[in-house]
């Protein structure tokens, strides 16, 4: 891949953290960066030496919302002929553990971006918020789905409807993120988490990432038959007989990955 | 960076701003302009870098006698809900939000949210003469701007209610008595007294002090175990500083330590 132009990726050992870049613009989400996200996660998603992966902005603005220039004076048959959003369906199937290292704006899209991520690590000063009402249209990219499943009808009614955004706080009681933390540390907290994770047998971390995502599509019974079948399906590694054999012995497991 | 301000005086001693209340024909009475530039002029404090203490204080005989009424009067209809939250709130937050020592120089009488307004600093300096008034219950109100939360935090459930309900005034020895204030001195040395105070803080490892500022306030509405994590989490980012750097090297070196406030 070609040196990204709106992202500054950084690896350290097995986790990679992304970070959003467009500072002037507050990290807004244009064409050209929701390309060069897609790209940078394909990347990183074929590289085995890989197992976490944190998405992050700066202090000021995780993102702060789609990039409205491109969008003002659109149709919507150039709408649907631009159908942007299916780079958020591919970032929807990430196969590896996303965290999203939020500090400052996240809105409109940029409140979607983090949604998409399976976990969210938040500064105190992280605000989120939908505030597409306030321009005459409404949220676009999973914003009115993933909000709701989040935070649950009444409260994202409320933002949606408002424009409103809410606090860390506000968040972290609504459920919609996993910690607050100071301002200092959200991101070394997110990377922690990801080092935790990607020291996790990864098979195992993937099919449970996807036996989790599977609750949102599907009936119980679907996704419990899902699930069965994935939690027998790591039978067949070999980090499976490794872990088990190291906690009968009482030893700490040493996974290979495979 | 030097912004002109109407109702408020801002002034910058090298890492020393004062901010003066400066209506004094109104005895420092709070009107929405004030407001808007008091809020202006705390987001302004927390961005400069070169400041590393903060002096409130009043101009003339009052500190603050709390909303102007007359103020009001020119709005018909004006919601006092809304004005709390747009006006007053804000910056009771920004106050305790800044992460330097905020300094209250009393230098008369604070009535009302200018109670509030002196509550919400880390130290107050009391001049002889000064007061505090919980003035809200004489004309029909209640305490608002933060005094109801800082009052039942400092002294408890029965001294807030009395105070708050019997809108009597609090002179400087009760206030001491009370620990409200720091200290009282006399009227002509209020201000030098806590500008020698202010340029001790202005030395002091600054970004160690806000974070203390951080946790103490959080600490209100914290238990242990959650109290212990932050404590954690502050300490860890304290001994990333330059200053913590500063003050082991100067230990170990045996000098005084010489804080940039980083």
């Amino acid at each position: 891949m070609s040196e990204p132009e709106f992202l500054r990726i950084v690896r350290d050992a097995s986790v990679a953290t992304i970070f959003l870049n467009r500072p002037k613009q507050l990290n807004a989400l244009s064409l050209a960066l929701m390309d060069e996200l897609v790209a940078a996660l394909s990347e990183l998603e074929a590289d085995e030496s890989v197992r976490a992966v944190v998405l992050t902005g700066s202090e000021t603005a995780f993102a702060a919302g789609a990039d409205i220039g491109n969008m003002a004076e659109a149709t919507p048959v150039m709408m649907l002929q631009r159908d942007q959003f299916c780079k958020w369906d591919r970032i929807c199937r990430f196969k590896k553990p996303l965290i999203a290292a939020v500090s400052g704006f996240a809105l409109g899209g940029g409140c979607e971006l983090a949604m998409l991520c399976d976990m969210i690590i938040a500064s105190e000063t992280a605000q989120f918020g939908q505030p597409e009402i306030k321009l005459g249209v409404m949220p676009g990219a999973g914003g009115t789905q993933r909000l709701t499943r989040a935070v649950g009808k009444v409260r994202a009614m409320e933002m949606v409807l408002t424009g409103r955004a809410i606090s860390a706080k506000e968040a972290l009681a609504a459920g919609l993120v996993n910690r607050v933390v100071p301002i200092e540390v959200y991101l070394s907290e997110a990377q922690k988490l990801a080092r935790e994770i990607a020291a996790m047998p990864p098979v195992a971390v993937r099919l449970a990432k996807e036996s989790v995502l599977k609750c949102f599509d599907s009936f119980m019974q679907d996704g419990l038959e899902f699930e069965r079948k994935n939690f027998y399906l790591l039978f067949s590694t070999e980090d499976q007989k490794e872990g088990m054999a190291a906690f009968l012995d009482k030893r700490k497991p040493e996974y290979s990955g495979k | 960076m030097s912004t002109t301000f109407e109702t408020i005086l801002y002034e910058k001693t090298g890492a020393v701003l004062t901010i003066t209340l400066n209506r004094p024909d109104r005895y420092n009475a709070l009107t929405e302009a004030m407001q808007r530039e008091l809020g202006a002029a705390f987001k302004q404090a927390a961005a400069d870098a070169d400041v590393r203490a903060v002096i409130l204080t009043g101009a003339g005989k009052a500190f603050c006698s709390g909303q102007d009424l007359k103020d009001i009067k020119d709005m018909p209809g004006r919601n006092l809900g809304d004005s709390l939250r747009n006006n007053y709130n804000p910056n009771i937050l920004r106050i305790r939000g800044l992460e330097k020592p905020v300094l209250c120089a009393l230098n008369g009488v604070a009535a009302g949210a200018g109670m509030s307004f002196a509550l919400a600093c880390d130290v107050i300096n009391a001049a002889e003469s000064s007061s505090m008034i919980q003035s809200f219950i004489n004309v029909g109100l209640v305490p608002d701007s933060g005094s109801m939360w800082f009052l039942t935090r400092l002294l408890g459930y029965y001294k807030a209610f009395e105070i708050t309900t019997s809108g009597r005034k609090l002179g400087a020895a009760e206030l001491k008595e009370l620990d409200l204030v720091k200290e009282v001195v006399p009227d002509a040395d209020v201000l030098t007294r806590t500008q020698e105070l202010a340029v001790q803080y202005a030395k002091a490892p600054t970004k160690a002090i806000g974070l203390i500022k951080r946790g103490l306030n959080r600490m209100f509405t914290s238990d242990l175990e959650s109290a212990l994590a932050y404590e954690a989490f502050l300490q860890q980012i304290a001994g990333e500083s330059e200053d913590y750097k500063e003050g082991v090297t100067a230990f170990n070196e045996k000098r005084k330590a010489q804080f940039a406030g980083k």
